[in-house]
């Protein structure tokens, strides 16, 4: 039995971690869906809420330690500064790409018309108040509430 | 190979319904493929886009990223989706005449 392949036309794309490589995929899913003329929204959670604060979008790091995909000795991504090396290596990269910044991005993504969002949970267990999240954020909203928004839309988890 | 019968001539397209062969490609056939995208009238705006488009793709043979559309072109990112509403560097390309865009960006 086949049935037709419908079109996705909503995402809702879940960034559930604070690293420069646990961030970018959700940001460039987010934006490719809209390139696809595909709706979009992001809701940041736990770690990921770092993509949205203020002070530290622009600082994310790569994990240099239990990070296998890095082929990096344990003992030696825990050397002072293999961090920093490594997150200058893959933001030299990027850029290669024309993919920018996290703080540049964010806003491109959501003058693209891709929605943001805060996880409320999140925002109360680390104490966060609204002034602490780029201007982008549209809202802070419960898990309840983010079901809501995703009504039609794909489910994304990253 | 599909066909697409544009300003009274017959044009091969690809896969993605983009036209298969540039050289073909006029400001009318722009205009009609407009229309079946959905907007009626191309502004000069719109042109600004297009032509950026095909600038960039004459001169090194692949359209340019969304970001390089937003900050060369001279049109910012929301309008950009307010003139294309359903995807600029996509659709941009399909009414310049160009293949869609093969960068993730």
């Amino acid at each position: 039995m086949t049935t037709e392949a419908q079109p996705i036309e909503r995402v809702s794309i879940i960034v559930s971690r604070g690293s420069l490589e646990g961030v970018y995929p959700g940001l460039i899913m987010a934006n490719g869906a809209r390139m696809e003329g595909i709706e979009a929204s992001l809701f940041f959670t736990f770690f990921g809420l770092d993509a949205i604060i203020k002070k530290r979008m622009a600082g994310l790091k790569v994990a240099t330690v239990g990070n296998p995909g890095l082929h990096m000795p344990t003992l030696l991504g825990a050397l002072p500064g293999m961090s920093a090396f490594a997150t200058g290596m893959m933001k030299k990269e990027i850029e290669k790409l024309d993919i920018p910044p996290v703080p540049e991005f964010m806003t491109m993504i959501h003058d693209a018309g891709c929605a943001i969002y805060a996880c409320k949970a999140t925002v109360e267990m680390f104490h966060l108040k609204r002034g602490d999240f780029s201007e982008e954020v549209d809202d802070i909203i419960s898990v309840g509430q983010f079901y809501e928004k995703s009504a039609g839309a794909q489910i994304i988890f990253t | 190979m599909a066909t697409l019968t544009l300003c009274g001539k017959e044009l091969v397209v690809d896969a993605d319904g983009n036209l298969a062969n540039r050289t073909e490609w006029t400001e009318e056939i722009a205009r009609d493929l407009a229309a079946q995208e959905g907007i009626a009238e191309l502004t000069p705006q719109h042109w600004a886009v297009i032509n950026f488009m095909r600038s960039v793709f004459m001169k090194e043979g692949d359209s340019p990223s969304i970001r390089r559309l937003t900050k060369e072109s001279g049109v910012d990112t929301k309008t950009l989706y307010q003139l294309f509403p359903k995807g600029p560097a996509k659709k941009a390309a399909r009414i310049g005449g160009l293949p869609k865009p093969k960068g993730c960006i």
